[in-house]
């Protein structure tokens, strides 16, 4: 899910590894074997994990913004309460993953200055707008409901530090699902207008939140290597169509429907079949493209310039206090 | 932009869940000074009441074995099996042993 390098550069030259360090680590892997931080890995694999790592992390705070935007006018202190608690989480997601990846000899601030400068990418769904309360709905539901998908069978993916992280995020996820459900679920059950809200906030999040499976497997060149590698665990449209199957009917117990004429239960198959997911939408959104992808990168360099004096007064203060310390001894 | 000299240091968190058991690393902060790293790893780490103490250490502080060096560092304890009560055949009428 957070591996998409849509840059269109050419790979790097492919490291020549030695073949019996490969073969050993391909066999731990193979085992279900954790590789730690200071173990041997192909340089490959330490790329990938960065990549990936680095860009689940910028979709954890980039994804702070959509849900921010609505903290100031949540309906009552008790969903105001749970929105500021479910976004802290997602920064508290950021941080974990951010210290994950620097297990892996990347520092937080080329981290960051990749996510800023725009050379990295994070999680195309959060390029689109919040336009009304029942988004914060739709958002903990479905998008929030994608991410569990993705992430409960990573907690046993072959990185350690990316699995740990993983265990703790999946136990804090759940949450985040339920409360976007039950604001849908309210809502719904509410005067016609906030059922309109609903259905009208299903209608616009429904198609981004299966593009974020990332493209179709036919289109994923480096599926093999990332489920061999224990990167992945299941391929795109795999988790794709178990995530409509699963959604499907929480949406119809509570009278929403799926934008999608085409979705048919296929009682052969025991899975829903649907429509088709208009690609091009999701690749001009990877490109930069997003309704509002401007917005959130001006948001978070505005937040790193501003932030700039903050870090830099609690630095020369510690190391002033150290001095002195020193100098008493 | 991004300037080593500049960074806060990192520092590696330890929690422990309830007096008696230890403390268990669980990832890593970035801050300027000790009481910060505490408060940043009270916030990262636990929210949902999951520590009754931390502790914070630079990471530049630890250090740890080579995994590639493991199987020599660990090697004198691998045929010590005397080490385990196990090992040990103590007829079964004589108790307390």
């Amino acid at each position: 899910m957070y591996t998409t390098d849509l840059s269109g550069k050419p790979p790097p030259e492919v490291v020549r590894e030695d073949p019996d360090k490969l073969a050993a680590f391909e066999a731990r892997v193979a085992n279900d074997e954790f590789i730690e931080p200071k173990d041997w890995m192909p340089e490959a694999y330490r790329k990938t994990l960065v990549r990936q790592m680095s860009q689940h992390a910028h979709s954890e705070i980039v994804g702070m913004l959509p849900e921010g935007n609505w903290i100031t006018r949540a309906p009552n202190l008790r969903r105001k309460a749970i929105l500021l608690a479910k976004v802290q989480d997602e920064a508290g997601h950021g941080l974990y993953l951010y210290s994950a990846a620097e297990t892996l000899g990347v520092s937080r601030d080329e981290m960051t200055e990749a996510l800023l400068s725009g050379k990295a990418k994070y999680s195309t769904i959060f390029n689109y707008p919040t336009l009304t309360w029942a988004d914060i709905g739709a958002i903990g539901w479905l998008v929030d409901g994608a991410a569990i998908m993705n992430q409960v069978p990573l907690q046993r993916t072959s990185y350690g530090p990316y699995a740990r992280a993983m265990v703790r995020i999946c136990k804090e996820e759940s949450f985040h699902q339920r409360q976007g459900y039950e604001i849908m679920m309210q809502l719904a059950a509410g005067a016609p207008a906030q059922k309109r809200m609903a259905q009208d906030a299903l209608n616009r999040w429904w198609w981004p939140s299966l593009m974020m499976f990332g493209p179709p497997d036919d289109k994923s060149p480096n599926t093999e290597q990332s489920l061999r590698w224990r990167i992945k665990r299941d391929t795109n449209d795999e988790l794709r169509q178990k995530f409509v199957d699963i959604t499907v009917p929480q949406a119809e117990a509570i009278g929403l429907s799926p934008p999608d004429p085409a979705l048919k239960w296929n009682q052969a198959r025991g899975g829903y079949d649907f429509g088709a997911v208009d690609w091009e939408e999701f690749y001009a959104v990877v490109r930069g493209e997003g309704p509002v992808a401007k917005e959130r990168m001006q948001a978070r360099v505005k937040a790193w310039e501003e932030g700039a004096w903050v870090r830099e007064a609690a630095r020369v203060h510690a190391e002033k206090r150290a001095n002195a310390s020193h100098a008493a001894r | 932009m991004s300037d080593p000299k500049k960074e806060w240091p990192l520092w590696e968190v330890f929690v422990r869940a309830k007096g008696g058991l230890s403390h268990r690393h669980v990832g890593s902060v970035h801050a300027a000074d000790a009481k910060m790293a505490i408060e940043h790893a009270r916030d990262t780490y636990t929210r949902r009441m999951e520590g009754v103490s931390l502790w914070v250490a630079p990471s530049a502080e630890i250090t740890a074995s080579d995994p590639g060096e493991a199987a020599a560092l660990f090697e004198p304890a691998e045929d010590k099996i005397y080490r385990h009560p196990t090992f040990y055949t103590i007829p079964a009428s004589v108790k307390h042993i």
